[in-house]
């Protein structure tokens, strides 16, 4: 059963005001911010939308309020204790003020990981293969994902995917589809060119942020085929 | 007492009219940029098609010398959904690029994890624009994540300057320039702007057929004025996609009341939090469709969707819930119906639920399909073949 959320003022009392305030300022210093909060009518309409909220004592509306309010001490709560059980359906765009809830969380779910906060640590656990799988590919999820072990709920089926998986990858009519490892066959080059972007905007350190084992991972990993590339760069 | 002007809703004509449209048009914004040498636009090549959007304004779909961006959902879980819509290019023969200098559009882990920022974001995007105008193709995009995530990236870079000279700058060191489309064109809408041409190739009678719609979110919701909208369908107060080709079909579109429920995705929960995923697609899309449309099948346009209503019915039917209704993509259904292999082109193996029932209603001889995709594969197990190619699977 999901959790009922608590929302007692000073719920996170070991953490200072300060540092509330400050996380709210990196909310608001992000250049979204303005074309994503305008107010909040109270309406209920982003709930009424939202799936999350069928399902979760979770509420945009209160996302919404909290920051319309600047009340940081909620927003921290909200920050930890909400915000990564939003679906980013992007249902909540629907709202009469012109706000965008989903995208209000897709900002503070950006300050809590640049932040390292452990409750998105939490709520990323056992996320870290799709992290690597993304960074170090270009491509989220790949056949060889499809595995027993990874999708139980997925019944007897996946069982039969992963046995014919080879054969299966090879009965597929497009050339750039026979791939295991990733969706379909990609470039070195195209690759050496992502791992270059991921350099030039510093989303590395987000990784560091919450996983500082995948960071060590992915930095080998790209630095060594960056470095078979002619490239001498260093994450670091 | 007061009279108030009330009309009853089945009188009220919604008429649109891009004058009265709430936003700007995006497109005239990019143009100016491009004059003031900001950035270079991708040009929709000719022939296009015209349809409109929700606000009345056109959109143009290029009919070929598309590239297409494809999806890492679709390809790596469920291929027979790209594989369908490059059989589609094919049997028109249309010329149209595969690329492999492509990478997702990574939005899938941005939104469920966040460990991303929008420079990167819009700087991959960026670098696969450039991909397809550098080989003189025109993106059409597979993924509705992907699509709705470069309408927003496209978007942001005209009103943000800042991101926009930082994409510059990333693009300069990538030795490439900062592109974007003149649209940005989702496959869907390509096979909705195709449909009349599918459906003079028709061989399979779909008459027979009941089918429900689910509209991707990413499609509709996000930046929702680019989605197409046809007064003919749901008198444009919901989008026309997907439900249009199906009618073009012959299919008989059901509605039912959740149609704008999300199917349970959730990005993040689809991979690490299943049970909201699975609960939500049960109960909120595949029940309610059971009892309130009973359709042969549901219809989709999105990877996350076609994977999520699918993969969800296994423990929906575990709990005896009202389940065991066929997910497709609407390309696929389109393929079948100009007469495509169920498996070695729409390779509905990859889908859970048992689809065996909606082909048999069609008329396919679903055991000698089997055979003859099993056939395939011991022609490649026994090494006598190393792949199944295009001409196999067209034959
Ligand atoms: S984006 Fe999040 S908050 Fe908005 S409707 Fe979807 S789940 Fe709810
Ligand atoms: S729909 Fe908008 S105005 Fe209404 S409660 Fe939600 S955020 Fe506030």
């Amino acid at each position: 059963m999901p959790q009922a959320l608590d929302i007692r003022q000073n719920k996170y009392s070991d953490v200072s005001q300060e540092e509330k305030d400050r996380l709210f300022q990196e909310c608001k210093d992000d250049e979204r911010w303005s074309h994503i909060l305008y107010g909040c009518y109270e309406c209920g309409i982003c709930v009424a939308a939202c799936p999350s909220a069928r399902f979760y004592d979770f509420s945009p509306r209160l996302i919404a309020q909290a920051v319309a309010r600047e009340d940081t001490d909620l927003v921290y709560t909200l920050m930890n204790d909400s915000v990564w059980d939003c679906s980013q359906c992007f249902s909540c765009d629907r709202c009469p003020r012109g706000n965008s809830p989903g995208q209000i969380i897709t900002v503070m779910r950006e300050v809590a990981v640049k932040n390292g906060l452990n409750t998105a640590k939490e709520a990323l656990e056992g996320y870290g293969r799709i992290i690597y799988k993304i960074m170090s590919t270009g491509s989220q999820v790949s056949p060889d994902m499809l595995q027993p072990n990874a999708f139980p709920d997925w019944g007897h089926h996946v069982h039969e995917i992963a046995d014919n998986l080879e054969v299966w990858r090879k009965a597929l009519p497009p050339e750039t589809l026979h791939t295991i490892e990733t969706g379909w066959k990609v470039d070195e080059k195209t690759i050496i060119e992502l791992y270059l972007i991921w350099h030039m905007t510093g989303v590395m350190d987000l990784i560091l942020g919450i996983d500082e084992g995948l960071h060590m991972i992915l930095v080998d990993v790209m630095e060594e085929r960056l470095e078979e590339a002619g490239y001498d760069i260093e994450f670091d | 007492m007061i009279h108030l002007p009330v009309t009853k809703a089945s009188e009220r004509i919604f008429k649109i009219d891009p004058d009265k449209a709430p936003t700007h048009d995006l497109k005239e914004e990019l143009f100016q940029l491009e004059k003031e040498g900001e950035l270079e636009v991708i040009r929709v090549p000719e022939p296009y098609m015209e349809v409109k959007t929700k606000y009345g304004r056109i959109k143009k779909i290029p009919v070929e010398k598309t590239w297409h961006h494809k999806s890492c959902g679709q390809c790596g879980h469920i291929p027979g959904y790209s594989t369908s819509i490059f059989w589609l290019n094919r049997a028109f023969g249309l010329d149209y690029f595969d690329p492999t200098d492509q990478t997702s559009c990574t939005a899938w882990n941005y939104y469920a994890s966040a460990t991303s920022n929008p420079e990167a974001q819009a700087a991959v995007a960026i670098r696969n624009f450039a991909a397809a105008h550098e080989v003189g193709y025109f993106p059409l995009i597979h993924c509705g994540t992907s699509f709705g995530h470069y309408k927003e990236v496209r978007h942001a870079l005209v009103h943000q300057p800042e991101l926009r000279r930082k994409v510059r700058d990333i693009m300069k060191r990538l030795g490439k320039k900062l592109v974007v489309p003149e649209e940005v064109v989702h496959y869907s809408e390509w096979v909705l702007a195709m449909k009349d041409r599918i459906a003079e190739r028709q061989v399979i009678d779909m008459s027979n057929i009941t089918a429900t719609v689910h509209p991707a979110c990413h499609y509709h919701k996000l930046i929702e004025e680019d989605a197409i909208y046809d007064s003919e369908i749901y008198g444009a107060q919901r989008s026309a996609i997907i439900t249009s080709t199906l009618k073009a079909l012959g299919i008989n579109v059901a509605d039912y009341s959740t149609w704008f429920d999300c199917c349970g995705f959730g990005f993040r929960h689809i991979l690490v939090s299943r049970d909201f995923s699975r609960s939500f697609s049960v109960q909120r899309k595949i029940e309610v469709m059971k009892e309130e449309a009973n359709p042969d099948i549901t219809v989709t346009h999105d990877t996350g969707c076609v994977t999520t209503l699918d993969q969800s019915q296994v423990v929906g039917k575990a709990h005896n819930k009202k389940v065991g209704l066929p997910v497709m993509a609407d390309s696929q259904v389109a393929a079948l119906a100009m007469g495509a292999h169920p498996y070695k082109v729409l390779q509905l193996h990859w889908h859970n639920t048992d689809n065996k029932p909606f082909l048999r209603k069609i008329g396919i001889d679903v055991d000698k399909s089997w055979a003859e995709f099993e056939a395939e594969c011991e022609l490649i197990k026994s090494g006598k073949k190393e792949y199944m190619t295009w001409e196999d699977a067209e034959k």
